[in-house]
């Protein structure tokens, strides 16, 4: 047993993290704020190239051939890049969706609602990055179906909770062409909780980062503020939750890629549900050591935390995930 | 990242679960809590258990009479006592854990041959006299005093939180020997005979009803020089030298029985009906996502010491996260047990089904409380991660060389 992350791994995740910086700096991603279209097709481009999207597909498939274990970390630095756009869907679709693996095709996701769920009446759904995509496909407990974006009779909503998650609605889905089974859709919800969990606790960690760099310069009453025992555990906190939810999303994605090691469904809503939990949170107290700028879009603060809560919804929301940790308990 | 065990390791466990099938069924009857002679017998009776089969200090050094293990091993021996449910190291804490350790590293070759041996055999009990009314928090305010006069130390002064002082053959005693403002460059460690002169003990009730506390005063009690472990005046360092032996395995036992009271509260709301209200079911998902967290933590930080040999950060994130998850835990065994809570022992269930666990969550609940106290509080602990992780600005530390 060794749950250290090797050599190969760090550097991994590091020639990401290089990329990042180099393809998706803040203020650039920051220019497509509250507009229609956030994916910058050369930036998806280099992502695919580097092989974020078939970093899990098999070598004879065209793909790199490594396990969950290695996308988590990449997709850990993604997230701590803010990198806007359909990253999860695209990696997912690798394979089953001509285009997705090298990044040329942007693919979108969308839970399909379940008719009669409860809570749900009166809402109309809502998909992401509509005017990005060049394939929407719809996931269900029934499997994967596909569908045109440019065929949906879709409204564009001009004010997105998140301004770099643009979004549409629409009352209905239409039926699509099923493209997967009941199977493939089991392991896409695993699979799709994990890496966006990954990219939950790369914002968890950014909000930190960038929270402690604040209190060190900000200087009121004569101190640094993170001198102040207040401020300092704020921050304290937001390191321990990363690094906690950092681990439960490891450990979920090796117990993905090594079998006898646990159960991967429960190990991935568990690290979902901490995760979310981790870059909400975190994002929420980042804006709260700013202060007074944190509340303005001068400073990019609100930008984990609004992400953060769009990522909450995808692959299984709070009490969901938790139902679904106490029916293992159940079962135990 | 790799989560599985090597053949090696499975053979270890496979080794020693079979010693503790074979072993556990012959252990004589636990004794009453507050049997503190009874409870002293148990436990050095298992340790004598662990020491024949070699077992005996498997976290310690080869060169200190232990068995030498890996980190990785050393995780597998405390799941396996866990799982066996394995008596708990009790009164041989202080000396396993800490003061045998302590002598390992900072002792002299006469001092390791003397209180070594007797420690890995459980021939003798050590308890622990650092704290002390006005120093806690701020250790290095201590005022226990110790004079030189001849081949002795002449030592006054008071201690508090020594964990089973009434059973203990020593104490590691840390004493003022530099002036009195000198802070932790004036400390020394001594080894204390606890049945020397001037020592007085008086038992002290924990907020769970047990009496393993207590407070030690000390007049003018004499202990030889040749007791002192490390120089004089450098006793703070050599206290820390001991924290280096924590390899992430500290709380595994701990995290373990968390995950089983976990369990045993999914049985009482399954029977309480309970478990229809889907809040219960939500906590119960939630602490089993933060326990399964917490374990993969504690693999985190074993890996690291297994590699480095240097426990890394992850221990104070692992105490910072657990004590608070521990906490929410008892929190939400004690609400399922509603009003049969108010009786902190088993008591019998109306549905013939047998007794309700109230005594261990009651129990648990409590003691899950000194969690975010002992060993530094929650609050000093996030100013280490503050300031020596993070890099945040100290507290003003204005006791620092003068009197405080």
């Amino acid at each position: 047993m060794d749950f250290e992350v090797s050599e190969f791994q760090t550097e991994l995740a590091d020639g990401i993290r290089r990329l990042c910086e180099g393809a998706f700096p803040l203020e650039e991603i920051r220019r497509t704020e509250s507009t229609e279209r956030v994916v910058d097709r050369a930036g998806w481009a280099r992502l695919g190239e580097a092989g974020v999207f078939h970093l899990c597909l098999a070598e004879e498939a065209g793909g790199v051939g490594l396990g969950l274990a290695e996308a988590a970390l990449v997709y850990e630095e993604l997230g701590r890049a803010l990198v806007p756009g359909p990253l999860v869907a695209s990696h997912l679709a690798a394979g089953l969706v001509d285009g997705a693996d090298d990044g040329s095709v942007v693919v979108g996701l969308v839970e399909r609602p379940v008719p009669g769920a409860v809570g749900t009446s009166s809402l109309p759904v809502v998909v992401e990055h509509l005017a990005d995509l060049d394939v929407l496909l719809v996931l269900s407990d029934a499997g994967i179906e596909r569908l045109e974006p440019a065929s949906l009779d879709a409204t564009h909503l001009p004010r997105p909770m998140d301004p770099l998650t643009p979004v549409w609605s629409l009352p209905v889905l239409p039926a699509g062409e099923p493209v997967a089974g009941p199977d493939v859709a089991g392991w896409w919800r695993r699979d799709g909780a994990v890496l966006t969990a990954a990219l939950q606790v790369g914002m968890a960690q950014w909000a930190c980062d960038l929270a402690v760099e604040y209190a060190k310069g900000r200087v009121q009453f004569g101190r640094p503020i993170g001198g102040f025992q207040a401020v300092k555990h704020l921050c304290a906190d937001m390191a321990v939750r990363a690094e906690v939810a950092r681990c439960a999303v490891q450990a979920a994605a090796v117990t993905v890629d090594q079998a006898d090691v646990g159960d991967a469904d429960v190990a991935a809503a568990g690290a979902k549900l901490l995760a979310d939990e981790a870059a909400v949170t975190n994002g929420r107290s980042c804006i709260q050591v700013h202060g007074g700028m944190g509340f303005t879009w001068e400073v990019p603060a609100h930008l984990a935390y609004k992400r953060a809560r769009v990522l909450a919804t995808q692959f299984g929301g709070d009490d969901a995930l938790a139902e679904s940790l106490a029916d293992a308990l159940a079962a135990d | 990242m790799d989560l599985r065990y090597s053949d090696a390791e499975q053979a270890f466990r496979n080794d020693l679960r079979a010693w503790l099938e074979a072993t556990l069924p012959g252990l004589p009857t636990k004794p009453s809590p507050d049997d503190w002679t009874g409870r002293r017998a148990y436990d050095t009776h298992w340790q004598r258990l662990l020491f024949d089969a070699g077992y005996a200090g498997v976290d310690w050094p080869v060169e200190g009479g232990g068995r030498g293990s890996t980190a990785v091993e050393e995780l597998i021996f405390k799941e396996e006592l866990e799982r066996a449910h394995a008596p708990y190291v009790g009164v041989n804490f202080v000396g396993l854990l800490h003061a045998g350790p302590t002598v390992i590293a900072e002792g002299t070759p006469e001092q390791r041959a003397r209180f070594l041996p007797p420690i890995l055999r459980g021939d003798e009990v050590w308890c622990q006299g650092f704290s002390e009314p006005n120093a806690g928090s701020d250790l290095a305010s201590m005022r226990t005093r110790a004079v030189r006069d001849g081949d002795d130390y002449v030592i006054s002064g008071q201690k508090i939180w020594t964990s089973h002082a009434e059973v203990a053959d020593y104490c590691e005693l840390l004493v003022r020997t530099g002036p009195e403002d000198s802070r932790h460059r004036g400390i020394s460690w001594l080894i204390l005979p606890m049945d020397s002169p001037g020592v007085d003990i008086r038992p002290l009730h924990t907020i769970a009803g047990s009496t393993e506390f207590a407070e030690l005063f000390l007049d003018e009690v004499r202990v030889p020089v040749a007791n002192r472990v490390g120089d004089e005046n450098d006793g703070w360092r050599v206290t820390m030298v001991t924290l280096s032996f924590e390899r992430g395995t500290a709380f595994v036992g701990d995290l373990l029985e968390a995950i089983e009271l976990l369990t045993t509260s999914v049985a009482l709301a399954r029977r309480t009906g309970a478990w229809a209200d889907p809040g219960v079911r939500r906590q119960a998902g939630h602490l089993k996502a933060e326990l399964d967290a917490l374990y993969a933590l504690t693999k985190r930080n074993v890996s690291q010491a297994a590699r480095t040999g240097i426990p890394g950060v992850g221990g104070t994130y692992f105490k910072l996260a657990y004590s608070e998850t521990r906490h929410k835990l008892g929190e939400f065994s004690l609400a399922l047990l509603d009003r049969a809570g108010l009786a902190a022992h088993d008591l019998e269930g109306i549905d013939g089904e047998g007794l309700l666990p109230a005594g261990t969550m009651v129990e648990d609940w409590l003691r899950g409380i000194s969690l975010t106290i002992a060993a530094g509080t929650s609050q000093i602990q996030r100013n280490i991660v503050g300031e020596r992780i993070l890099g945040l600005p100290k507290e003003p530390q204005a006791a620092t060389g003068r009197k405080g």
